[in-house]
This record gives structure tokens, C-alpha cells and sequence, in this order.
């Protein structure tokens, strides 16, 4: 299991959690490699059918980034977002898939730090859980 | 538009990714990926050579879909897209990939990684751009007239420098007269110039310019409409008007917070708060000998916690001006943190103490006490320095308090679908990129509607959302993004999800043909996507953000 690199799929909202991830990247803070982010313009964007895609390709977790209650460009759609993951979270549960795989973040435009830290922790939390394990279907 | 050819740009951006993302291999790579007609690299993709280069490249191999791998959507995307559009081609069907920020920067010692990670968000974003389909921007045509509500030292500066520009304002105040809060004030640091020199030349400029025209005793009742074309009902002492305005700024201001209860305030005859004090020294009636100011009442407590900013500035003007007056009286000011952060702040408050004024500083733990029968006639206080308590004589306490959000915000912030922050202040687009614009295009705030600010800085914002709004006004016209929802009305089943999902009100359920179905209103719509993450039947297309491409981009990940 030591070998094990988990790829993360992460939604990032435009405005806060994909600009805080350029402001990782500006103050050069490393962190692990195994995020691929797809850029939407609000966490509200984020369909549960994106998420399970992700997973039922094989991605070993999934990262929701929005903006922080109060901040949404788009005043509420993280209180959308927030309400879905809810949700969804119970659904993977019923599912046998491993809540921390899922995971909804607020992280800000000048939360760079925190960026890092959240895709470290996730990370880390992922290779403790090993590879999501439901074998890759392709013609989900 | 048949075959999908694809010109793939992977920039080195000097050593920032060619350091640590082995490019010329990804050049290669990329080469052999789907509908990939050519890549190539460059030094820097955003130089006037790679310009030229993603030019040359979409006329000689008749590309129609292009995407740079380099640095950030959000400082690069406009200049890539105005390169395509040179070339003839529809802008949104170029594709930006992050491989710098989100890639090389971070995985500096991890030069292996890194470049297997810009390999598979190319693909990804190959994979969407394969998908991209051209948008059009509707034009909108942009009324050249702003609606200012609030006749105060920020809305009337603001509407002077519309006006100036040749625009026409509609500037709306709900008391009798212009001037606001300065009218209360009697003299303003660092100058201590009387309020009254700055505000009465100010309204008679207001009232004598031919593109002003300004409404007394007048709320806005509703507005509806969008950046551009908002229409807006007057109330002017019940006789109702309709006005058309182009864009909106909100320069409302806020209210002293009046302490009820504490300090005696409400009770003692001798205790006001520092505005009281100005109407009393622009009266001219200061009769007392000493007096203790307080400052910090209602502020940066647990149930309040932020700082006003200008009021420890307040304090230390009017007790200079008292002990001017009056040398002999004694005056204290009782602070917990002295805020001298402006320009010649610093300087004013140390004059200030030269001329006598004594500072003492308290802690919240130990807040000072009034004493006396009927009325304030000491204070007695903690002395933190001196380690044990004082007493201070007092014919006059004074409570420095913040300032606090109107009563009427909410309503208003209702009525222009505006936020408001936690506190209740108007809450701006976002704190550096746009302090003066709100996230609903046309409307912008300034002053201390926004946030507590003393006059210079609603000034300087006074003008900062004048400029903004100016923009639209003298162009004429708008194009909002063409990144809007789409619903196919065909699919569309009329549940009415999304109608309450959207924050902006741009989506209304329609009669269609027998049946209702849901319509957004593209100058309206921002393009978020909740909606269309939301509708069950899957009607709603969220254009630039569609399901089908991003659950490509997701396949291309995993393939």
C-alpha cells in the first residue's frame, strides 16, 4: 500500500477555492500531487451525477472547493452546494463508500495555506484508506 | 463546423513551469491525444511572439478550438481569448489550462509529478474543448443616467462627478435638505475646519448643476431591471414617480449607535455621545469644566466586534477643541486601543496631547464606572499604567460609539438584490478586486453605507464608484458574458426547481404553448449553475460549464 498515489477530482468555484489555490501557487507552498481540479464558476455548479462519475471512473476521492458562507459571488450558491454534499454524503454511506472521500471545503481566495493544508490532509486521509476499491467501470 | 482541430500551446513561462515540467515531453505527449491537430511550445505563450504564434497557428492548420497550458485563467484568459477572436475565431472555444499556479509552483520538488500532472490536465482540458461550443453576447443598451440614493457628503460627490462627465444623475434623499451627517458635525479633523465649509458650497454646487436632479423627502420604493435598463419607483412623500437608470450607487451612510443604558446614557442629563457633543459645540453651549470621554462604547465588545475606524479620531478632536476653548478644563479621554491610522493621524493625536488632553487606557474587564446623584460627577476607572483606580472629576462624559448599519439596509439590500455583511453593512463584491462594485452588474457602493469611513476616504470611494459607473454610461452598451443558463423548453417540465434556487431572480416560470416552463433571462442571469445542477429533468443547459463537458473532463482524467 505504500506505492499508493490517490487521485483526487477537485470542483473548485472560480471566484475563492480556485483563486486560493493560485495564491498557493504564487506563494509557492507545496503540497502533495495528486489533486486534478476542474474549474466551475460557483460550487452550486457541482452536480451529484460529476461526483459520482468521478468515483464510479475511479477516482479515489472527490474535493468540493466553494467560497465561505456569506462570500459567494453568487450570494447563496454554497448554501446549495452544502445542502447537495449533505445529502450525497449520506447516499455514498448507504453505498459503502467511506464518507471522508467526499469532501466539501470553503476555502477562500486568500486562504492559499489552507489550500495546501486541505489537499494534504485529504490526501494523507486517502492513502490510510487505500484505493477506492468498486473496480473502474468505464460505461458508468 | 465538421472536424475538431485542436492547436494545443504549452508555455515554459521562462523557468517558472520549463524548471520543474519537462514541456518539450508534454508537447509530445499532447500531440498524440485526440483531435489534436498541433502543439507546439513557447517561451512565453502571453508574449506578443506567442500571440502571434496561436494566430499564425489557427489560420495555417484551420484550427477552431484552442488551449494554452501556462499560468491562470484568471489573469491570462481575456489576452488568449482576444488573440483567438483576432484570428476569427468565437472566443469561447479557447480553453484554458492551469499547469503554473495549480501545477509547476506547487510541485517544485517534484519535477516528475509535476509533469505527469500537466499531462492529465491538458487531457482534461483538451477533452473540453473538444466540446466547446461558440456564444454569442447579447449587447445591451446602457441608459446614460445613474440613480444615487443618499444626498450626503458621499452621494452628493459621486453625483458631481457623473455630472461633471455629462451624465445624467438622479439623486435621491429621504430627509428634507442635503448634507447628511455632516450637517450634525460641527468641525472636521485633521483640519478642524467647520463641516459646514465643506458641505454648503457642496449642495449649492448639487442644486445649481443642470444634469442633477435631486429628490427631497424621497425613498425608493422598488427596482427592477437589470445593468443598463433598471427602472425604479420614487416615493416622494407619497406622490409616486418613475424613473429609467442605466446603473445604481448606494451611498447611504450609517447611524451613530445611541448606547441606551449604558453609562447613564438615556438617564443622566450630562451624558451624550459624541455627535450630541458636536450639536452642543456648534450651538456654542459648553459650559463644562471637565470632561471624560469614553471610547469604545458598543464597539469591539462580544455582541459588536468590529472597529469603527475614525471615532478614536472623533474623541481626540473634540477634547483638543474643548481644551482649546477653554484651557483651564480638564479633559480626559478614557480608550482601550487608539486608532491613529490616517494620514496626519498620528500627528493630530500627539498635538493633542501637548495641548493637555490626558489619555487613559482601560480594559474591557474593567470598564469604567459613572458616579454621582442625578447626574455624571465621576468617573471612576481602572488606570492600567498606574496599576490602581482613579477617580476623575466630570461635568460632562462623552461616549465615543461606532457607527452602526441603518435600520432601512435590509430593506434596501432586498429591494437592489444586494448582500449585506454579518454586521449589516452593504457587503461589497469582493474586498480588493471590487470594493466599490456589488456581484449584480450596475450597482455600486461608497461611504459608510459600506463600512465605517471618515470623510475623506467616502470621498475618495465616492469617486471610485462614480468612475465605475461611468463605464457602462459612456459606452452606451454592455455585453455581459455569454456564460448563462439555457433551458429546453422542450425537456423542461415546468417543476419550478429552479425558479426559487436563483439568487439573481433570473429564472420565471413562463406560459409555453399550453404549458409553463422555466425562462432565464440571460442579461440577468450571472451563470452560477445551480440551477442546472439542480434541475431534475435535466433541461437546463449551463452554457461555457455544460454536464457534457465537464463529465468529459472527468473521462479524459480516467482514460
Amino acid at each position: 500500500m505504500d506505492n499508493f498515489e490517490p487521485k483526487i477530482v477537485a470542483f473548485l468555484c472560480n471566484w475563492c477555492s480556485y483563486a486560493g489555490a493560485d495564491l498557493a501557487g504564487t506563494s509557492r507552498i507545496q503540497y502533495a500531487p495528486n489533486v486534478r481540479s476542474i474549474r466551475v464558476m460557483c460550487s452550486g455548479r457541482v452536480s451529484p451525477t460529476f461526483i459520482l462519475k468521478a468515483f464510479s471512473m475511479g477516482a479515489d476521492g472527490v474535493l468540493i472547493g466553494g467560497c465561505h458562507f456569506g462570500d459567494c459571488h453568487y450570494i447563496e450558491g454554497n448554501y446549495k452546494a452544502a445542502r447537495r454534499i449533505a445529502l450525497l454524503k449520506k447516499m455514498l454511506k448507504h453505498l459503502g463508500i467511506e464518507e471522508e472521500r467526499l469532501r466539501l471545503e470553503w476555502v477562500s481566495a486568500s486562504e492559499g495555506s489552507r489550500f495546501a493544508q486541505v489537499i494534504n490532509d485529504m490526501t494523507a486521509k486517502i492513502k490510510e484508506l487505500g484505493p477506492f476499491l468498486p473496480q473502474k467501470c468505464s460505461e458508468a | 463546423m465538421g472536424e475538431t482541430r485542436i492547436g494545443v500551446f504549452v508555455c515554459h513561462c521562462g523557468t517558472n513551469i520549463g524548471a520543474y515540467v519537462d514541456v518539450p515531453q508534454v508537447v509530445e505527449y499532447v500531440k498524440g491525444l485526440p483531435n489534436v491537430v498541433h502543439a507546439e511550445r513557447n517561451l512565453f505563450t502571453c508574449s506578443e511572439e506567442g500571440i502571434s504564434a496561436i494566430k499564425k497557428a489557427i489560420t495555417e492548420y484551420n484550427l477552431n478550438r484552442v488551449v494554452v497550458a501556462s499560468c491562470t485563467p484568471r489573469t491570462h484568459e481575456p489576452l488568449f481569448r482576444a488573440a483567438c477572436e483576432e484570428a476569427g475565431l468565437n472566443k469561447y472555444l479557447f480553453e484554458f489550462v492551469n499547469i503554473r499556479d495549480q501545477c509547476s509552483w506547487v510541485h517544485m520538488r517534484q519535477p516528475e509529478k509535476a509533469t505527469e500532472k500537466a499531462k492529465d490536465l491538458i487531457r482534461m482540458g483538451i477533452a473540453k474543448a473538444s466540446l466547446l461550443e461558440p456564444l454569442e453576447e447579447v449587447e445591451v443598451q446602457v441608459t446614460p443616467s445613474a440613480l444615487v440614493i443618499g444626498g450626503g457628503v458621499v452621494g452628493m460627490n459621486a453625483a458631481l462627478n457623473l455630472a461633471e462627465q455629462g451624465l445624467e444623475v438622479q439623486l435621491v434623499e429621504k430627509e428634507k435638505q442635503l448634507g447628511g451627517t455632516l450637517l450634525h458635525i460641527h468641525k472636521l479633523f485633521t483640519t478642524d475646519e467647520e463641516a459646514s465649509k465643506l458641505i454648503d458650497p457642496l449642495v449649492q454646487r448639487v442644486k445649481n448643476h443642470s444634469k442633477i436632479k435631486t429628490y427631497l423627502s424621497t425613498k425608493v420604493k422598488s427596482v427592477s431591471g437589470f445593468m443598463g435598463d433598471f427602472n425604479a419607483t420614487l416615493d416622494q412623500n407619497g406622490r409616486e414617480s418613475n424613473i429609467k437608470v442605466g446603473t445604481i450607487i448606494v451611498a447611504t451612510g450609517a447611524e451613530e449607535l445611541k448606547p441606551a443604558g449604558q453609562y447613564g446614557y438615556g438617564t443622566l442629563p450630562n451624558v451624550m455621545t459624541q455627535l450630541e457633543l458636536e450639536q452642543r459645540m456648534n450651538r456654542g453651549e459648553l459650559d463644562g469644566q471637565n470632561v471624560v470621554m469614553i471610547n469604545c462604547v458598543g464597539a469591539r465588545v462580544p455582541e459588536r466586534t468590529y472597529c469603527s475606524g475614525f471615532c478614536c479620531m472623533t474623541a481626540v478632536k473634540n477634547a483638543t477643541l474643548i481644551k482649546q476653548s477653554s484651557p483651564e478644563a480638564r479633559v480626559w479621554v478614557l480608550h482601550r486601543d487608539l486608532m491613529a491610522y490616517g494620514v496626519e493621524f498620528e500627528n493630530y493625536y500627539r498635538r493633542s496631547m501637548e495641548q493637555g488632553v490626558r489619555f487613559i487606557r482601560y480594559g474591557l474587564e474593567k470598564p469604567p464606572e459613572i458616579i454621582g446623584n442625578g447626574k455624571a460627577e465621576k468617573v471612576k476607572v481602572w488606570h492600567q499604567l498606574r496599576g490602581r483606580e482613579v477617580e476623575l472629576p466630570a461635568d460632562m462624559v462623552v461616549l465615543t460609539t461606532p457607527l452602526v448599519p441603518r435600520g432601512d439596509n435590509e430593506e434596501i439590500s432586498k429591494m437592489l438584490k444586494v448582500p449585506l455583511s454579518e454586521q449589516g453593512f452593504f457587503l461589497e463584491a469582493h474586498l480588493k478586486l471590487m470594493p466599490v462594485e456589488f456581484a449584480t452588474d450596475g450597482i455600486y457602493i461608497c461611504g459608510s453605507a459600506r463600512w465605517p469611513t471618515d470623510v475623506a476616504g467616502g470621498i475618495s470611494q465616492a469617486y471610485a464608484a462614480a468612475a465605475k459607473a461611468a463605464i457602462p454610461m459612456r459606452r452606451g452598451y454592455v455585453k455581459p458574458e455569454a456564460i448563462t443558463a439555457l433551458v429546453n423548453e422542450d425537456i423542461c417540465s415546468g417543476c419550478g426547481t429552479c425558479e426559487p434556487l436563483c439568487p439573481f431572480k433570473a429564472i420565471e416560470l413562463q406560459a409555453r404553448n399550453g404549458k409553463k416552463v422555466s425562462h432565464v433571462a440571460e442579461a440577468v442571469c450571472k451563470g452560477c449553475g445551480t440551477c442546472s445542477a439542480a434541475c431534475p429533468s435535466g433541461a437546463i443547459t449551463m452554457n461555457h460549464f455544460r454536464d457534457v463537458e465537464i463529465l468529459a473532463q472527468i473521462e479524459a482524467l480516467f482514460s
